[in-house]
């Protein structure tokens, strides 16, 4: 799919990067075969290694607040100068009362900040940066933090149970001349499309089965993607690294292979096998895996997905700021390695599945 | 807890702010009118580090209302790096791992509900610290 009638890639007029970048993800790890003893049998196949779990006393709140610290320790930004603080998630812990005062208030951004809950499935965090771009970018901001952060729940003995992870990153823009990532350009592609959604009082999501593959993630991940090399005039080879929304381990690899990337480009953003699908966390925790690593002049293209459904697209440039904002916070990977196997009835537990009144 | 006083220590809560004496210069927590210290009047705002170690410790197996859904978990004597001694659940860790002089962080965790229908108190809690690769590189 390509760009059309002269609609060109998306450009603040001011430009905009990432200063500061941080990510969470909980202590506990549920084997996906322990999701397989308890439903389908040990001889189930795995979409996945394990799924991070959120702790007893940890929700989108607790986890942003962390991530938002990692990302202003790298940043070096007075916190009083962030003029916007954007939380997506499709687990707020409120359905009223927005989680983003919560955040701004524990890192002493408050008073003089926007401050609001994004939900656009699983790519609510990159629609938060996409706008924290265009309020830096014009002008109104010097920075605006926007968080990806679940605790995905997923139907006891569902496919998503597998996957739905707690986890997520906090990304600060400000104007590109600070940031250790410059975002060269940046697309957004929508459409209608119903492969996964929850209803206002349901506690669980139901998704189409099938349906959530060809229509939904291949066609948005891609079509965003395609239209982006396009319009930046580069192929795959010109990327380092691409991230793609991770659902599960195999969608991001198959749809990477169509546009061209080999496995190293992808790997190191590729999270999904070892904590899960952190929804809106999902792309933008890969993106703070590939920060960690990336060297000056490395180039990172970031594709998300959201059911619903539509895909966010950013070309990111690595600046020499990278090298120390990498050494200013833990890495994703020592979030990863410190990991405590849970069992399924554990599991249950801390994810409130059991009737207790 | 209620709304009102939830609201009111949010910034103690949330991000361990307390006080600092410009008279004797002892770090106060939490916030007080008077410095336990030197009896000198209201000081001015400090944030702690966060950072400190394990006094002493216990865990607690029947817990006082609105704690239920976390019991057992261990509560803690934290002496902060500042000075203050602080008590504080700890989290992320088994009861069994706890030990006096563990090297302790705050975070800011879920502290209590008031049902399903009620306002979240978030609040400082305790992890055994956890180092960057970096500060050793």
């Amino acid at each position: 799919m390509s760009l059309e009638n002269g609609i060109s890639l998306m450009k603040p007029l001011r430009p905009v990067g990432i200063v500061g970048y941080g990510a969470y993800v909980p202590r506990y790890r549920l084997p996906a075969s322990e999701v397989a003893r308890v439903w389908s049998g040990r001889d189930a196949e795995l979409p996945i290694v394990e799924k991070a779990v959120a702790g007893l006393d940890e929700d989108t709140a607790t986890m942003s607040i962390e991530a938002a610290r990692n990302a202003l320790a790298r940043a070096g930004v007075d916190p009083k100068r962030i003029r916007a603080v954007w939380v997506g998630s499709e687990s707020h812990p409120y359905a009223v009362k927005p989680t983003s005062t919560i955040v701004a208030e524990a890192l002493d951004i408050v008073p003089l900040t926007q401050a609001a809950d994004w939900e656009f499935a699983c790519k609510a965090g990159t629609e938060a940066m996409q706008a924290a771009i265009a309020f830096v970018g014009s002008g109104m901001a010097d920075y605006a933090l926007s968080i990806g952060m679940d605790t995905a729940q997923g139907r006891p003995g569902d496919a998503l149970e597998y996957t739905a992870a707690a986890g997520g990153a906090a990304m600060l823009l400000g104007p590109a001349e600070q940031s250790l990532a410059l975002i060269e350009a940046s697309l957004s592609y929508v459409t209608d499309t119903p492969d996964f959604w929850r209803r206002a009082h349901a506690h669980y999501p139901s998704h189409g089965q099938r349906f959530t593959g060809e229509p939904a993630y291949f066609h948005h991940v891609i079509s965003a993607a395609e239209m982006m090399l396009e319009g930046m005039g580069r192929t795959a080879a010109d990327y380092r690294y691409a991230v793609l929304h991770q659902p599960n381990s195999k969608f991001p690899q198959r749809a990477a292979k169509q546009l061209g990337f080999r496995k190293e480009q992808i790997e190191t953003g590729l999270l999904a096998p070892i904590i899960g699908n952190t929804y809106a966390g999902s792309s933008l925790i890969g993106l703070t895996a590939v920060l960690d690593e990336a060297q000056p002049g490395d180039r990172v293209l970031v594709v998300s997905f959201g059911s619903g459904a539509g895909s966010d697209a950013f070309s990111l440039e690595i600046t020499g700021a990278i090298t120390t904002a990498q050494r200013q916070a833990l890495t994703t990977k020592e979030y990863i390695e410190r990991r405590s196997e849970i069992d399924y009835a554990t599991y249950a537990r801390y994810r409130g599945k059991m009737l207790m009144k | 807890m209620s709304v009102a006083r939830t609201w009111r220590t949010r910034r103690q809560r949330y991000s361990l702010v307390g006080e600092r004496c410009e008279y004797c210069h002892n770090a106060i927590f939490p916030p007080r009118d008077v410095c336990p210290h030197c009896a000198e009047p209201a000081q001015k705002e400090y944030t702690m580090s966060g950072r400190g170690t394990v006094y002493s410790y216990t865990t607690v197996f029947d817990p006082p209302a609105g704690f239920e859904a976390y019991a057992p978990y261990p509560v803690a004597l934290v002496k902060l790096d500042e000075g203050p001694m602080v008590t504080a659940q700890l989290t992320d860790l088994d009861p069994d791992d706890v030990r006096i002089g563990m090297p302790v962080e705050m975070v800011t965790r879920k502290l209590s509900e008031q049902g399903d229908e009620g306002v979240i108190t978030y609040s400082y809690k305790f992890r055994e610290r956890l180092e960057r690769q970096a500060v050793a590189a």
